[in-house]
C-alpha cells in the first residue's frame, strides 16, 4: 500500500553545511507518528521540504504515491497537506472563526466571490463553526486572535490546519509555549481527530509524544537515527545518547 | 471595530452610513457658492477609496495611484476631444483604460515587495507622466488638453455654468462606487485581501493564489482610481499633466492617512477635511496654507494612527464606558 506522505533519499544543504541527509521516511495512512530529536537536528527543516516552503537539494517526496517534489505550497495543500506553524503564524486582528473561515473558503473556492457579503456563506461559517466547536473554542469565535491566551491561539491553528480537510496533517510543536496544565487539552484534542487523517507530530513535550505516537521517528544531525514504537524508543541506547541529560526519556 | 468585512460582520447598512449622502445633498441646497468644490471633493473621494482598496484592505503600498487617474483622465479627454463627448461612454472607457493599465503593470510590479514595489509605483507613474508630456499631439503636453464640451448626461442633463450637473453626477457616481466597493469589502474576496494584509505567508499556507488575488484588487483599484480621473475631466472640461505624477499620489495618501486607512469611511472624511482646509487656509493665509495642512498632518500622524475616524471611535468607546 502506498504510504500517505514518503520521502526518499531526502537532502538540504545550505553550503557546505548538511542539514538533511538522505532522510528516507513513510508516513502511513492514518499514522500517528512523531518526529523527535535534539535542538538543531534538522526537524523544522525537513517539515519546511515536506511543505513546500524550502526546495530540497536532492531527493524526493511523495503523496499519496503522487511526487508533489516540484510542486509549490498552494499545490500541496490543494492535494491535502495541511500544517501548523511552530510560531504562531494567525491572522492576529481577525476574530477565530475568520480565521477558520478564510481557510474553508478557498477549500470551497468561494474566495473569489466578490458580491454576496460573506455572512451570507452559511456552509463556510457552519463548517468553521462545528471546527471551533471540536477545539473548545465556540465562546470564542468572536474574539480576536491576539486577545485569546496563547494556549488557545495554538488550538486555532490546530482549527485553521483542519479546516483544510487534510488528508496528512503536519503538527510542528502544537503544544510549543503552552502551560503544561493546557497541554492535556492539546492531547485530547488530538486524540479525538479523524482517524483516516495521518498526523506527523514534531513535538519537544515528551509526555504528549509517547502518549499520542503509536510510531516514533528520531533525527539527529540531519539524518534519521532509529525509527519504531515508543517502548522500542525509550529501550534504546542510542536514542539515550542523544538526548543525554535530558530527563524525560 | 477597526476593519469592517469578515465572515461574522453585519453587512447591513447601518442609519449612520446615509449621513454622508444627506450632508451632500444639503450641501447642493444651501452652498451652491461651493459646488465645484464639492464635485472634486466627491471625486477624490472616490479616488480615495480605489487608494483605500489597494494600501488599506490588501496592504500594497502605493505611490504611483495617479498613474491610473491620469490614465482615465487623458481617455476621457481624449475621447471627448476627438470621438464622441457622451459623458457615460467616456466614463465606461476610462475606467477600462486604466483597469488595463491596471492590470498590465500589476503582473509586473506585484511580484515584488516593500521598498521595491513603492519604487516601482513611483516609475510607473513618472514613465506615464513623461508621456504625456512628450505626446503633445494626443495630450496638449505642458498646456494640458480642453477646448471639448461634454454632452448632456443621458441626453438629458446639460452641464451647467453653476456647477449643479457637475455635483450631482458626482454624487451618482459616487454613491454607486461606494455601493460597489461596500460589497467588494464585505465580501469573501474583501475578507481573503485582509487575509493577504494580515498575513500573506499564511494565505500561502492556506492555499490561496495571493499573487492572482493582488493583481485583480489591483486592477479593480486601477479602474475605479480611471473612473475618478475621468469625472475630473469631464466636470472640469479640461485635462492637465498635474492628474500625474507623484504629487498627486502622495497628496491622496496623504488625505487617506488623515481619514483612516482600511476603512470605508476613512476615504470620505480625509478628502473632505483635508480639501476644505486646503479651501479655507488658502483664502485665510494666502502664503502660508501649507503650513497649516503640514501641522494637520504631524499631529494626525503623532497623536492620532487611526485618522480622524479613530478619534471619532475611542471617542464613542470612551463615552460608552463611562456610560456603561
Amino acid at each position: 500500500m502506498t504510504a500517505a506522505l514518503e520521502s526518499r533519499s531526502l537532502c538540504k544543504n545550505f553550503g557546505a553545511l548538511t542539514v538533511a541527509d538522505r532522510i528516507d521516511f513513510r508516513l502511513e495512512r492514518g499514522a500517528r507518528h512523531a518526529l523527535i530529536g535534539p535542538n538543531g537536528a534538522g526537524k523544522t527543516t525537513f517539515i519546511n521540504m515536506l511543505t513546500g516552503r524550502l526546495r530540497p537539494s536532492s531527493g524526493k517526496m511523495l503523496l499519496g504515491g503522487e511526487d508533489i517534489t516540484a510542486l509549490g505550497q498552494a499545490a500541496r495543500v490543494k492535494r491535502g497537506l495541511g500544517r501548523t506553524f511552530q510560531i504562531n503564524t494567525l491572522f492576529l486582528n481577525l476574530p477565530a472563526i475568520d480565521n477558520v473561515a478564510l481557510t474553508v473558503a478557498e477549500r470551497e473556492g468561494v474566495a473569489w466571490s466578490m458580491f454576496r457579503p460573506a455572512n451570507r456563506y452559511r456552509a463556510v461559517i457552519d463548517e468553521s463553526m462545528a471546527l471551533l466547536q471540536t477545539l473548545g473554542l465556540a465562546d470564542d469565535a468572536r474574539v480576536h486572535v491576539a486577545r485569546l491566551p496563547y494556549g488557545k491561539q495554538r488550538l486555532v491553528e490546530i482549527a485553521v490546519a483542519l479546516g483544510l480537510k487534510p488528508k496528512v496533517l503536519l503538527l510542528d510543536e502544537p503544544a510549543a509555549g503552552v502551560p503544561s496544565l493546557e497541554s492535556h487539552r492539546i492531547l485530547d484534542v488530538l486524540a479525538a481527530l479523524p482517524g483516516e487523517i495521518a498526523i506527523l507530530i514534531i513535538e519537544h513535550d515528551m509526555d504528549l509524544v509517547f502518549r499520542f505516537a503509536k510510531r516514533i521517528t528520531v533525527l539527529s544531525q540531519g539524518t534519521i537515527l532509529v525509527e519504531g514504537t515508543p517502548a522500542e524508543i525509550a529501550a534504546n541506547q542510542r536514542v539515550r545518547e542523544v538526548y543525554l541529560g535530558e530527563r524525560h526519556v | 471595530m477597526n476593519h469592517a468585512g469578515g465572515y461574522v460582520a453585519d453587512s447591513r447598512i447601518r442609519l449612520v452610513e446615509w449621513l454622508p449622502w444627506l450632508l451632500a445633498l444639503l450641501c447642493y441646497i444651501f452652498a451652491p457658492s461651493y459646488l465645484p468644490l464639492g464635485s472634486y471633493v466627491l471625486t477624490m473621494i472616490i479616488f480615495a477609496l480605489s487608494l483605500d482598496l489597494v494600501v488599506g484592505y490588501s496592504g500594497i503600498i502605493t505611490l504611483g495611484h495617479s498613474a491610473y487617474f491620469g490614465m482615465g483622465a487623458y481617455v476621457a479627454g481624449i475621447l471627448a476631444a476627438r470621438l464622441t463627448a457622451e459623458p457615460l461612454l467616456g466614463l465606461a472607457t476610462a475606467t477600462l483604460g486604466a483597469g488595463l493599465l491596471g492590470f498590465l503593470t500589476g503582473i509586473v510590479i506585484l511580484r515584488t515587495r516593500g521598498l521595491a514595489l513603492l519604487m516601482l509605483t513611483l516609475a510607473i507613474t513618472s514613465l506615464c507622466l513623461e508621456i504625456a508630456n512628450k505626446a503633445t499631439g494626443w495630450t496638449g503636453g505642458a498646456d494640458g488638453l480642453g477646448g471639448f464640451a461634454m454632452q448632456p448626461i443621458l441626453g438629458l442633463f446639460k452641464f451647467d455654468m453653476f456647477g449643479k450637473t457637475a455635483y450631482l453626477y458626482c454624487l451618482a457616481v459616487l454613491f454607486a462606487c461606494w455601493w460597489l466597493v461596500r460589497r467588494l469589502v464585505y465580501s469573501p474576496f474583501g475578507a481573503s485581501l485582509t487575509g493577504v494584509r494580515e498575513n500573506n505567508q499564511r494565505m500561502n499556507a492556506v492555499g490561496a493564489p495571493v499573487y492572482m488575488r493582488l493583481v485583480i484588487s489591483y486592477t479593480i483599484s486601477a479602474a475605479l482610481a480611471g473612473l475618478a480621473g475621468a469625472l475630473l475631466t469631464q466636470t472640469t472640461q479640461f485635462v492637465g499633466l498635474k492628474v500625474l505624477g507623484f504629487e498627486l499620489s502622495g497628496e491622496l495618501l496623504v488625505m487617506l492617512i488623515l481619514g483612516g486607512i482600511g476603512r470605508i469611511y476613512g476615504a470620505f472624511v480625509g478628502p473632505l477635511v483635508y480639501l476644505v482646509a486646503q479651501d479655507y487656509l488658502a483664502k485665510q493665509f494666502p502664503e502660508y496654507w501649507y503650513f497649516g495642512i503640514g501641522m494637520i498632518l504631524v499631529l494626525v500622524v503623532m497623536f492620532i494612527r487611526g485618522g480622524i475616524l479613530g478619534i471619532v471611535d475611542a471617542g464613542i468607546a470612551k463615552w460608552r464606558g463611562t456610560s456603561a
